[in-house]
C-alpha cells in the first residue's frame, strides 16, 4: 500500500475568526496535501469545529486566505462547498431523523440530481432515470459500509455506532474528494472505532479521497494520520508527522498542562 | 396472513422504488380507486355527494397542501385558509374576464396565482422558524382575506365580496349534478395526490425533508436553502389555491371573503396534527375525522339517546356532540401523537406478524 501523497490542495492562510469579543481562532495557517489524512487535535474549546466550519463555509473568517486548488476563495456559502466536492460529517450527528438510511444517504447525492420537481411530480424525464442510477451509487456505499440490513430503517432507531456510519455514508455518497471527519469515533467503544479506522483508510486509499479529520483518542491519530496539526485556545502550536508532534514541548503543555 | 409480503422479491431497483412496493398496498389502493369512480357513483345519494364527500376531498387536498409545507418541509404555516381565498377569487377572475378559458386551465391559474402569493408570503422563512414563522404567515391569513373585502375589482364590485361562481364546461359538457362535480373533484384530488406522492419519494421531498430535520447539515450537503424552503411554499400554496378553487366551484357556489378566516386555516392545521404530519394518507385520514365525525356524532347520538329512552333535547346533542369530539381528539393525541397514518402504520406492522407477536 503505497499512497501517493500529492500537492497542496486546500492553503489555510492566517486565519482568524472572532465571534463579537471571542477569538475562536487566530493566525492559523496549515495546508492539506492531496490523498493524505490530516489530523487537527487539541483540547476541548481549541477551536477543531470552528476550522472545519471555516474550511467548509459555515463560518466567514474575518482575515485570512483560503486557497482551494490553486483558486482563492471569496466568501462563500455551505452548499457551494458541496458543490467543489467538500463533504463532511458533524461532531453530534446530523442525520435525518425522519428519514430512512437510503434515504439519508441518497440525500447525499442531491447535488448530482438534476431533474426539476415538475418531472419529479410527474414522473417523466429524468425522474426516475435518476433515482434508480443514484439508486445504485447509493448501494454500492451501502455494501462499502456494510450496513444492508438497516437500509429501510429510520435513522433515529440506530444504535450510536451505526448512526455515525449512516452519516459517514451520506458524506461518502457525494463522492467528495476532500472529506472533513468532526470526531467520527466519539462516544465509540474499541470495535466500533477499529471499525470506523478501517473504513477512513479504506476510503483514503480506494478512492484516493483527501482526509482532514478531529479525533481525541491519541492511539487513533498516530496510527491513521499523515499529518497533525494541533490547535490550543484558537491558536496553532503544533504542525507536524506524528512522531515530530508526540515529542513538541508546547502540545505535551497543552495536554498534560505546564510547571512540572 | 392476508398482509404479508413474505415472498415479494424485489430483484430490481425499479420494483423495489415504485410508488406502492407491496402487492397488497397496490390492491388496496385499486380497490379504492375503484370505489371512489364507479362504486360511490352507482349508489351514493345527492346529499352524500354535496355534504360529504366533495368537501371531505377539497379539505383532503388543502391537508395535503399544508401538509408538504409543514410535515414535509417543516415550516409551520397559518396562512391555508387564504391561499385557499386566492386560489377562489383568482379561478372566479380569470372565469370572468378571460374570454373562453377553459375550466381545467382556470383551476391550474388558481393554482399558480396562489403559488405565487405563497412565495411571497414564504420569504420571511428564510430568517425565522417556528412559531415565529406561525406568525409572520398569520399576516398573510389577514392580509389577503382584507385585500379581498377593499378592492371591490376582485369581485366585480359585488356587495361584501361576495362571489358566485361561474358554471362549469369541459368539452361543451354542463358539470352541473353533484354526481359530476365530484367526480371532477375526483380526479383532480387523485391527480394531485400522485404527484404529491411522487415528489416526496424523489430528490424534491428528500431536500424538504433534509431541511425540516436539520438544515445546517442540509446546507453543507450542497441543499440550498431559499429555493427549497420557497419551492415548498410555492408547491403548498398550489395545492391550497386548487382546493379554494374547487370548494368555491364544486362545494359552495358563492364564497365570501369572510368565510376563509383563521379558524378555516386552524381547521386545515388540526386535519394534519390529527391525521399524521408529514403523510400523505395522514392528510386524508385528518380530514376525514375532522369533517365526518361530527357528522356521524349527529346522527349517532340520537339514535343511542333513543336506544336508552334517554329524553334528549337537540341543544343537549350538540353540546355532547363538542364535547365528544374534542375529548376524541385529546385521546387520539395522546395514544398516538403521531396522528392517525402512524396508528395506520403501526396496524400494518402487526398484521405483517399476525398471528405471531414477533
Amino acid at each position: 500500500m503505497s499512497k501517493q501523497i500529492g500537492d497542496v490542495i486546500l492553503d489555510l492562510q492566517n486565519i482568524s475568526l472572532r465571534f463579537g469579543g471571542v477569538k475562536a481562532l487566530t493566525d492559523i495557517s496549515f495546508n492539506v496535501r492531496e490523498h493524505e489524512i490530516r489530523a487537527i487535535i487539541g483540547p476541548n474549546g481549541a477551536g477543531k469545529s470552528s476550522m472545519l466550519n471555516v474550511i467548509n463555509g459555515v463560518y466567514h473568517p474575518q482575515e485570512g486566505k483560503i486557497v482551494f486548488r490553486g483558486a482563492q476563495r471569496e466568501k462563500m456559502e455551505p452548499h457551494m462547498a458541496a458543490r467543489q466536492n467538500i463533504a463532511r460529517t458533524f461532531q453530534n450527528i446530523a442525520l435525518f431523523k425522519g428519514m430512512t438510511v437510503l434515504d439519508n444517504i441518497m440525500t447525499g447525492r442531491i447535488t448530482k440530481m438534476k431533474a426539476s420537481f415538475v418531472e419529479h411530480a410527474l414522473w417523466f424525464g429524468r425522474a426516475k432515470k435518476e433515482e434508480l442510477e443514484h439508486r445504485k451509487k447509493v448501494e454500492e456505499v451501502i455494501d462499502f459500509l456494510e450496513i444492508q440490513h438497516i437500509r429501510k430503517t429510520p435513522v433515529g432507531r440506530l444504535p450510536y455506532g451505526l448512526q455515525k456510519r449512516v452519516e459517514l455514508g451520506r458524506a461518502l455518497a457525494a463522492e467528495p474528494s476532500m472529506l472533513l471527519l468532526d470526531e467520527p469515533m466519539a462516544g465509540m467503544n474499541v470495535e466500533e472505532k477499529q471499525d470506523m479506522c478501517r473504513f477512513i483508510l479504506d476510503v483514503n486509499d480506494q478512492f484516493g479521497t483527501t482526509i482532514v479529520l478531529i479525533e481525541h483518542d491519541m492511539g487513533v491519530v498516530m496510527d491513521i494520520s499523515d499529518r497533525v496539526v494541533v490547535l490550543d485556545y484558537g491558536k496553532k502550536i503544533g504542525d507536524g508527522v506524528p512522531d515530530e508532534v508526540k515529542n513538541n514541548e508546547e502540545v505535551i503543555k497543552a495536554y498534560l498542562g505546564a510547571g512540572h | 396472513m392476508l398482509y404479508r409480503e413474505a415472498g415479494q422479491f424485489k430483484t430490481t431497483y425499479a420494483a423495489d422504488q415504485q410508488l406502492f412496493p407491496i402487492r397488497q398496498d397496490r390492491l388496496g389502493v385499486i380497490a379504492l380507486l375503484a370505489i371512489g369512480f364507479v362504486g360511490v357513483p352507482l349508489f351514493a345519494s345527492e346529499y352524500w355527494f354535496s355534504a360529504i364527500l366533495i368537501p371531505f376531498l377539497v379539505f383532503s387536498l388543502a391537508a395535503l397542501g399544508l401538509n408538504i409545507l409543514t410535515g414535509y418541509a417543516g415550516q409551520l404555516s397559518l396562512g391555508s385558509a387564504a391561499f385557499m381565498a386566492v386560489g377562489a377569487y383568482a379561478a372566479y377572475n380569470f372565469q370572468l374576464r378571460v374570454e373562453g378559458i377553459p375550466i381545467l386551465v382556470t383551476f391550474i391559474m388558481a393554482g399558480l396565482t396562489a403559488a405565487g402569493v405563497g412565495i411571497l408570503f414564504g420569504l420571511p422563512s428564510l430568517r425565522i422558524k417556528g412559531f415565529y414563522l406561525a406568525v409572520a404567515t398569520l399576516a398573510a391569513q389577514f392580509f389577503i382575506v382584507w385585500c379581498l373585502t377593499k378592492f371591490p375589482w376582485l369581485s366585480n364590485n359585488s356587495s361584501s365580496g361576495v362571489i358566485s361562481t361561474q358554471k362549469m364546461f369541459i368539452f361543451g359538457h354542463e358539470f352541473d349534478s353533484p354526481r359530476e362535480k365530484y367526480l371532477l373533484v375526483l380526479s383532480i384530488v387523485v391527480f394531485l395526490s400522485l404527484a404529491a406522492k411522487n415528489m416526496v419519494r424523489s430528490s424534491t421531498g428528500r431536500a424538504w425533508m433534509a431541511v425540516r430535520d436539520m438544515d445546517v447539515a442540509a446546507s453543507v450537503i450542497g441543499i440550498r436553502l431559499m429555493p427549497t424552503k420557497l419551492l415548498a411554499f410555492a408547491v403548498s400554496s398550489f395545492y391550497c389555491g386548487v382546493a379554494g378553487a374547487l370548494y368555491a366551484f364544486c362545494y359552495l357556489g358563492s364564497v365570501e371573503p369572510d368565510g376563509f378566516s383563521l379558524e378555516l386555516s386552524f381547521r386545515i392545521l388540526f386535519m394534519i396534527i390529527i391525521g399524521g404530519v408529514g403523510s400523505i394518507l395522514g392528510s386524508y385520514l385528518g380530514a376525514a375525522f375532522i369533517l365526518l365525525l361530527p357528522i356521524f356524532l349527529d346522527i349517532a347520538l340520537p339514535f343511542f339517546a333513543n336506544l336508552f329512552g334517554l329524553p334528549f333535547s337537540t341543544a343537549t346533542v350538540s353540546h355532547i356532540q363538542v364535547l365528544v369530539f374534542g375529548s376524541l381528539i385529546m385521546f387520539f393525541l395522546i395514544v398516538e401523537p403521531h396522528g392517525l397514518a402512524r396508528l395506520w402504520q403501526i396496524t400494518k406492522e402487526k398484521l405483517r406478524l399476525w398471528p405471531f407477536p414477533h
